[in-house]
């Protein structure tokens, strides 16, 4: 028998820590309050910093009454989340970075590992070190919740900047009255083609254009998924009123689409020029050289 | 994985009124959530399309509007659920052009195409629930486990 | 085809006669019914009044599905058979898009940017379109 004497039984660590947490909450959000992360991000009051504390504290009993203190998906960080996020995106704002947010963090643990050891100053080293491991591992996962957070807003931002970038990317010309024209360069993939087939069709009936002419010079391969989104624009258009032609089409390209058995059913035209003199021509408009006569 | 911020409203789906209702219903969560135009549009067609199924051939049913949050994510979760005579094959169902009823048969096929998940559970003689999802912007990616 | 029985909820369309041309305005979210419900009167107007041109305005649309898409369709189709062609205006982008990703492209349809630009199209051109498409390319 190991030495359990006469304390009686003992809770697990899990649920020692859990009580020391739901007992000690007030403590714990007030020495909080005074730790950078707390202090700098709540500068209403003091009171404020404390409650923002608690809700922690409240999680963090939470995740520990499911036992499941290694998990960062356990439901009990689900409603601190929130907070977490704003307090990271705070510092930094002010110009902390991640592994400056991160070393806050991790200035939380000591003062509440100093209350637990006070409160079991009693009790047997082994399970005051089991408690003390269980309370570690529970504000690792802690950290590693708020830095998930701030990723995934990180990443949110990177990808608001790609669409941007790619809406940067795709200028639609207007290139005479009815006639408008994008010119793709570079890949296109799902999410370019995308934003191409919304920019070009907003402009189409922005400029009133019975045209639309895509222009590929730019692109260096056409897959079928390229041939693919291609046809969807052109489709999408003529459901709209207004015709596609796709220009630009390079040997090489041509080659692979009849290669890939691709049957582009779509009006094409060698070179950007010519697109917009059928589109002319389609509108009644002809361009004539006064000097040299037919082309 | 992801969290389940609440059913937002279960929508009955018994008569062609209904299926008005569950278009407004999706367009004004989705134009909460944040979608985009195309997106939104997107999402409200998939709906009408399932809705109508689930009048159709299912006899009526409902619709359950989850938002869901993944990460930094935003989503709408729609199942459509009722308790008709099911659908006994699956794979041809969701053929371009088949149809049973007297539609263009792109109800299923089509509706997959416009959501970012698309998950179908019939039982012949039981019902049919298919359930949709669309994320704002683009989906969460897998979360990597340590 | 389910009889339209007269139902209060839905009501018609209202079939607006300019000159030669049936000018039709969907608006908002419709009904199943309704659209059927204009379906037949577009039918019984044709050949009521031998106009050569049904011009459905969408642009108020937000959402066609493929129950309407198919009506659309077959407005079109039946307007034919009465030497009548049908020119559908003002499709928003998002439908179009969406349109097309749910695998209608609706090619038996003649299609225009506007009212106007819709009106023109069918004076200019002759009552039945060739199938296969709008425009034709000439060279």
């Amino acid at each position: 028998m190991p030495e359990h004497e006469a304390d009686g039984q003992l809770a697990t660590p899990t649920h020692e820590v859990r009580d020391f947490l739901q007992r000690r909450r007030e403590q714990i959000a007030q020495r909080w309050a005074d730790e950078p992360l707390f202090r700098t991000v709540f500068t209403v009051s003091r009171d404020e910093a404390v409650e923002a504390g608690k809700v922690v504290v409240d999680a963090l009993a939470q995740v520990a009454e499911s036992e499941q203190v290694e998990d960062p998906d356990s439901a009990g960080f689900s409603g601190v989340r929130e907070q977490l996020a704003r307090m990271g995106a705070a510092r930094s704002r002010a110009g902390l970075s991640n592994t400056q947010v991160s070393s806050e963090l991790a200035a939380l643990r000591p003062p509440v590992e100093n209350l637990l050891a006070a409160d079991l100053e009693q009790a047997p080293p082994e399970h005051l070190r089991a408690c003390s491991t269980v309370l570690t591992v529970l504000m690792g996962t802690l950290r590693l919740v708020a830095m998930q957070t701030a990723l995934s807003e990180w990443q949110a931002l990177s990808d608001r900047q790609r669409m941007q970038l790619l809406e940067v990317a795709t200028p639609v010309i207007r290139l005479w009255d009815g006639i408008v024209a994008v010119p793709l360069i570079g890949t296109l993939d799902s999410a370019r083609s995308q934003v191409v087939m919304e920019t070009l069709l907003n402009a189409v009936v922005e400029q009133h254009a019975r045209f639309a002419i895509l222009d590929i010079t730019g692109v260096p391969t056409v897959d079928s998924l390229v041939a693919q989104h291609l046809m969807k624009t052109v489709a999408a258009a003529r459901l709209m009123g207004a015709q596609c032609i796709v220009s630009g089409i390079r040997p090489a390209i041509a080659q692979t689409i009849v290669h890939l058995g691709l049957d582009l059913d779509v009006i094409t035209r060698a070179s950007l020029s010519d697109a917009l003199g059928y589109a002319l021509h389609q509108l009644g408009t002809d361009i004539v050289n006064p000097g040299a006569g037919q082309r | 994985m992801h969290t389940a911020a609440g059913v937002e409203a279960c929508l009955p789906i018994r008569s062609d009124m209904d299926l008005v209702w569950v278009r407004q219903h999706v367009r004004q969560a989705a134009a909460r959530l944040g979608f985009g135009l195309v997106e939104q549009t997107k999402l409200i067609t998939a709906a009408s399309e399932l809705a109508r199924n689930t009048l159709v051939h299912g006899g009526g049913g409902q619709m359950e509007a989850t938002h869901l949050s993944s990460g930094g994510a935003q989503g709408l979760r729609l199942a459509f659920t009722d308790k008709g005579p099911g659908i006994a094959d699956l794979d041809r169902a969701l053929t371009d052009g088949y149809t049973s009823g007297g539609g263009l048969g792109m109800g299923l096929s089509g509706a997959r195409r416009l959501v970012h998940d698309f998950d179908i559970d019939s039982t012949p003689g039981h019902g049919t629930t298919v359930r949709v999802t669309c994320w704002v912007g683009r989906p969460p990616r897998p979360r990597e486990e340590a | 085809m389910s009889d339209a029985r007269s139902r209060p909820v839905t009501g018609h369309v209202p079939v607006l006669r300019l000159g030669d041309v049936l000018l039709v305005t969907l608006q908002g979210d419709l009904h199943d019914s309704t659209a059927q419900q204009l379906q037949q009167d577009l039918a019984e107007t044709i050949s009521r009044t031998g106009v050569r041109g049904v011009l459905i305005d969408i642009s108020g649309v937000e959402i066609v599905d493929s129950f309407l898409g198919r009506v659309l369709a077959e407005i079109a189709a039946q307007a034919k058979l009465l030497a009548a062609r049908t020119v559908v205006a003002g499709m928003r982008p998002a439908v179009a898009i969406t349109l097309v990703e749910l695998g209608l492209t609706l090619p038996g349809l003649s299609t225009a940017l506007s009212t106007e630009a819709g009106m023109e199209l069918l004076s200019q051109q002759a009552p039945v379109p060739r199938p296969g498409g709008p425009r034709q390319e000439s060279a």
